[in-house]
């Protein structure tokens, strides 16, 4: 019997460990042949542990299963009766059901620690195709899937390419951008987690492609299992030949190492990041010159997510077009989503653009985990805005968000219910920033500083008029004047929150007012 | 191992070179020495930002100014046990405020504030050392805390 018991930290944060220990010890202790498989999540993070046993029908899911209950499910399983925490044929489970999983495919299926458990579900394949077709064609191919960067920028990651593979230089580098930070977003991890290969594959192609022979993943030091887990994948990919003076035995090398951060959120973006790899503080460069000519060590360099990366073994493998045919308008191919927050079904939902934000929260998502109204989402992280459910028909794209004044950034998105104080976010959010601001330049330095301040006078019903124009003023010089996306788009959630709403900006102000000005009539 | 260090550790000169030796002709190699030292003695000492200026042939004030920019690097080591309470939107969404002050308030544990632990569809969530736990309440925080607690008599 294959019992397979999830080692991603969602699952592990939840018993998931302790699941698998009893699992064992009662294997044992009966004399069962039960190989238990630590796979990755399927991504339905209310369900976890969700234990699965294989079937000749396919796999069989038990729910939220406690330690306590692995006997009880075991006896089931045994004497082939039924268990209240069956949830059936796991890929009939709708959450599942719905998605286009490209990037995700072997998530949660397979042995993500086997490369022979990936190489047999479809791995490698997308190397073997660029080693017979070459880097100039490796790059075009990822140019005509119009893949976007999925760490929020979304710039052309095969323009990027194409000028990293175009500059010369005695040694050019990969790095793989795993500094997750973004509250809501996991799907970085997960797949670290749950498919790694896949992620070594990517950069190893990467490499190929435009002529580097050396890479880094930068993982965040509040991903431990993450850590792990890439460094255990990267040691078996040298092994087995993914990584190496000969990729699959051609004559391309490539090889990386894991770097592990120490709790900046600002080095996520990416020029803070190749700081850090270079030994200093995470603090921003200016751009121009770009990190594809003038990147890690002063060398060109490809930087790039997690999820940018894992999507080009696919494009490599199907043919960039086959990508590209997911998808809508200038937002081709598929994007990993997350729900998060309070929600009832979150997870990890892949799908291609276009879906609206209502049917990801509320159809998808299932509404609120607390069962009260949604009465706001933020979408791409802390620097995201905030909408109201009146705009749930927004389709889930790069442009209809941009034009709606906010982004899908990486793809996360946090629920709330009634219960929000939206002033307080919107502190929150100038608060977050002063708490993460690198320091180098001053509209974020001190503008988050001075932004939560005049928050907190609002939120006291301190001439409110006033401080909310001298906040959309602050929020103009930090928009235009910041050196990155921190600073600059922390106006997102700010000015979302005021002006879709507006009543919680003035709980306390009405009252205030109203009796000072009738004293002063 | 877990940078976790309510047993505050003395540290010597030796056990830094040592780790120096362990990055020698690394690449960018400051940050895994600053991450190996906070591991090692859950902070990184004073007096070891001079012995690791000099062998990279760095400034002290390059090695201090790297050492204060990461919220990991600690001046000096936890007196108790740290409990790190995710405190970012999602879970913020899902209760996480509502465990602060009861955290803040046990004094068996030092609360650390992170922002994201990548749980955000099970927060509220925590990390002791390398260890997660989510769908934290009232009832298993208190259980949480105990367990970290129990961890530094060890």
């Amino acid at each position: 019997m294959r019992i397979f018991v999830p080692g991603d930290a969602a699952a592990c944060a939840v018993g998931a460990d302790e699941v698998a220990r009893t699992l064992e010890r009662l294997a044992a202790g009966r004399g069962l042949a039960i190989e238990i498989v630590r796979n990755g999540s399927r991504g339905m993070h209310e369900m976890e542990p969700l234990l699965e046993v294989a079937t000749p029908a396919g796999r069989v899911g038990y729910a939220r299963v406690a330690a306590g209950q692995v006997e009880a499910v075991l006896d089931a399983l045994v004497e082939g009766r039924d268990h209240p925490a069956c949830v059936g044929l796991v890929e009939e489970i709708p959450f599942l059901r719905r998605q286009t999983r490209l990037t995700f495919a072997r998530c949660g299926i397979t042995d993500p620690q086997s490369l022979d458990d990936y190489r047999a579900n479809g791995g490698l394949e997308g190397l073997a195709r660029a080693i017979e077709i070459g880097p100039e064609a490796a790059v075009e191919e990822v140019v005509a899937s119009g893949l976007r960067g999925r760490g929020g920028a979304g710039f052309p990651t095969g323009i990027k390419w194409r000028t990293a593979a175009a500059a010369s230089a005695p040694q050019k580098y990969i790095v793989c951008n795993a500094d997750e930070g973004d509250s809501g977003t996991f799907a970085d991890r997960m797949l670290m987690e749950g498919d790694p290969f896949l992620i070594i594959e990517g950069m190893a192609i990467a490499g190929l492609a435009v002529g580097a022979t050396r890479g880094y993943i930068y993982i965040r030091s509040e991903y431990p299992h993450a850590i792990k887990a890439m460094e255990r994948a990267a040691e078996t990919a040298r092994r087995g030949g993914l990584l190496g003076p000969s990729l699959l035995g051609s004559t391309h090398g490539f090889d990386l190492e894991i770097r592990v951060g120490a709790g900046a959120y600002v080095c996520g973006e990416e020029t803070s990041l190749l700081e850090s790899l270079e030994g200093r503080r995470g603090e921003v460069r200016a751009k121009p010159p770009l990190p594809a000519l003038v990147g890690l060590f002063g060398r060109p360099t490809i930087i790039n997510n997690v999820l940018s990366l894992a999507a080009v073994p696919f494009i490599l493998a199907e043919g960039g077009k086959a990508y590209a045919e997911f998808g809508m308008g200038r937002s081709r191919g598929t994007m990993p989503i997350q729900l998060a927050g309070n929600v009832r079904n979150g997870g990890l939902f892949e799908t291609a653009f276009g879906v609206t934000l209502g049917e990801l929260v509320e159809d998808i998502g299932g509404g609120t985990l607390s069962g009260r109204p949604v009465r706001a989402v933020q979408v791409g992280g802390p620097l995201g805005a905030y909408f109201p459910p009146s705009m749930f028909h927004l389709p889930f794209d790069y442009e209809s968000f941009a034009e709606a004044d906010g982004l899908i950034g990486h793809a996360g998105i946090v629920v709330f219910d009634d219960s929000v104080d939206m002033a307080r976010m919107a502190r929150f959010a100038m608060q977050f920033c002063a708490a993460e601001s690198c320091g180098k330049c001053t509209p974020c330095r001190i503008g988050s500083v001075r932004g939560t301040e005049i928050l907190d006078l609002i939120v006291a019903g301190d001439r409110v008029d006033e401080h909310l124009a001298l906040v959309e003023d602050l929020c103009e010089t930090m928009k235009f004047g910041s050196l990155c996306a921190l600073g600059g788009f922390t106006p997102y959630p700010v000015l979302s929150a005021i002006r879709h709403f507006p009543e919680d900006f003035r709980r306390e102000a009405a009252p205030a007012e109203g009796g000072s000005n009738a004293f002063v009539d | 191992m877990t940078g976790n260090a309510h047993d505050p550790r003395l540290w010597t000169p030796q056990e830094v070179e040592e780790i120096l030796r362990r990055h020698a002709g690394r690449e960018g190699p400051l940050m895994p020495i600053l991450g190996d030292v906070q591991a090692a003695f859950g902070h990184v000492p004073e007096g070891a930002v001079p012995i690791i200026a000099a062998a990279l042939n760095l400034s002290r004030a390059e090695v201090h100014g790297v050492v204060s920019f990461y919220h990991d690097f600690r001046r000096a080591p936890a007196s108790r046990p740290v409990v790190k309470l995710c405190r970012a939107e999602a879970c913020q969404a899902r209760g996480a405020e509502q465990l602060a002050p009861l955290l803040e308030r046990d004094e068996r544990i030092e609360l650390e504030t992170v922002y994201c632990l990548g749980l955000c569809a099970s927060g509220p969530s925590a990390l002791v050392g390398d260890q997660v736990y989510a769908r934290l309440d009232e009832t298993n925080v208190a259980d949480l805390v105990a367990l970290a607690a129990r961890g530094s008599a060890l």
